[in-house]
């Protein structure tokens, strides 16, 4: 069987990766996978999502409603139907 | 550049940084889309209360982005505070900024330095931050 079709919505600061588009998909069970696929069709777009191989502090990405941290992070599953968000933290100090 | 601004809205923002002190405090406000008007102040929850460091809770982050689309808004504005230091932008608030269409507004409760209550608007494009002028406006949009 082949890996679900995932919807992902990119934010505004990650478009020049994606040719502008606000809203691409790629094949995956996992989001480790997904983010593989998304870096194979847009180069250099897995580098802002990762460091040393682990999701950057500062990206949130949700799955549907859920932020993955609380769904095992890089190994949360995914499924035919869900939608994957991604979004730069708004944080800051002094 | 200039960020229009309602002197109640920065009332309102000043008012939030004292009442929170002496953690940061910080929110947005929304306008319609395209429109950079800044019309409907949201304060957010500082998910880290602390004094040095904000970020906004990932599900009130989801749930601002969320409304946004649905309404056809954008975030014009970003602000937060700094307690004990100048209303400028830090290394940290440059490295986080991610709206590039935003002006970022910081405001300071730092009071041994005049003068008291600064309230500064940035641009901070792929990690350069640009002053604007505050222009003071009795409504906005319309």
């Amino acid at each position: 069987m082949s890996a679900p079709i995932i919807e992902v919505r990119i934010p505004t600061i990650l478009r020049p990766y994606t040719n502008s588009e606000k809203v691409v998909s790629a094949e995956a069970t996992n989001l480790a996978e997904l983010i593989s696929a998304l870096d194979r069709k847009f180069t250099g777009l897995g580098e802002r999502l990762l460091e040393n191989g682990e999701l950057r502090r500062f990206i949130n990405i949700y799955i549907n409603d859920e932020d993955v941290r609380f769904m095992g992070s890089l190994a949360a599953t995914l499924k035919a139907g869900d939608s994957v968000t991604i979004l730069p933290a708004v944080a800051g100090g002094c | 550049m200039t960020l229009y601004i309602t002197a109640a809205h920065v009332e309102a923002i000043l008012e939030q940084s004292r009442a929170q002190y002496p953690d940061e405090c910080c929110g947005v406000i929304l306008g319609p889309e395209g429109s950079d008007s800044a019309q409907v102040l949201k304060p957010m929850v500082n998910a880290a209360h602390s004094p040095t460091f904000y970020e906004f809770d990932s599900k009130d982050l989801l749930a601002l982005y969320r409304q946004v689309e649905d309404d056809s808004q954008e975030i014009v504005v970003v602000y937060h505070s700094h307690t004990e230091t100048e209303a400028y932008p830090s290394r940290t608030d440059i490295s986080y900024a991610s709206e590039p269409g935003a002006h970022y507004v910081l405001v300071s409760t730092r009071k041994e330095i005049a003068p008291e209550n600064e309230f500064r608007s940035y641009r901070i494009i792929d990690g350069v931050v640009t002053e604007e002028d505050v222009e003071i406006v009795t409504r906005i949009g319309d």
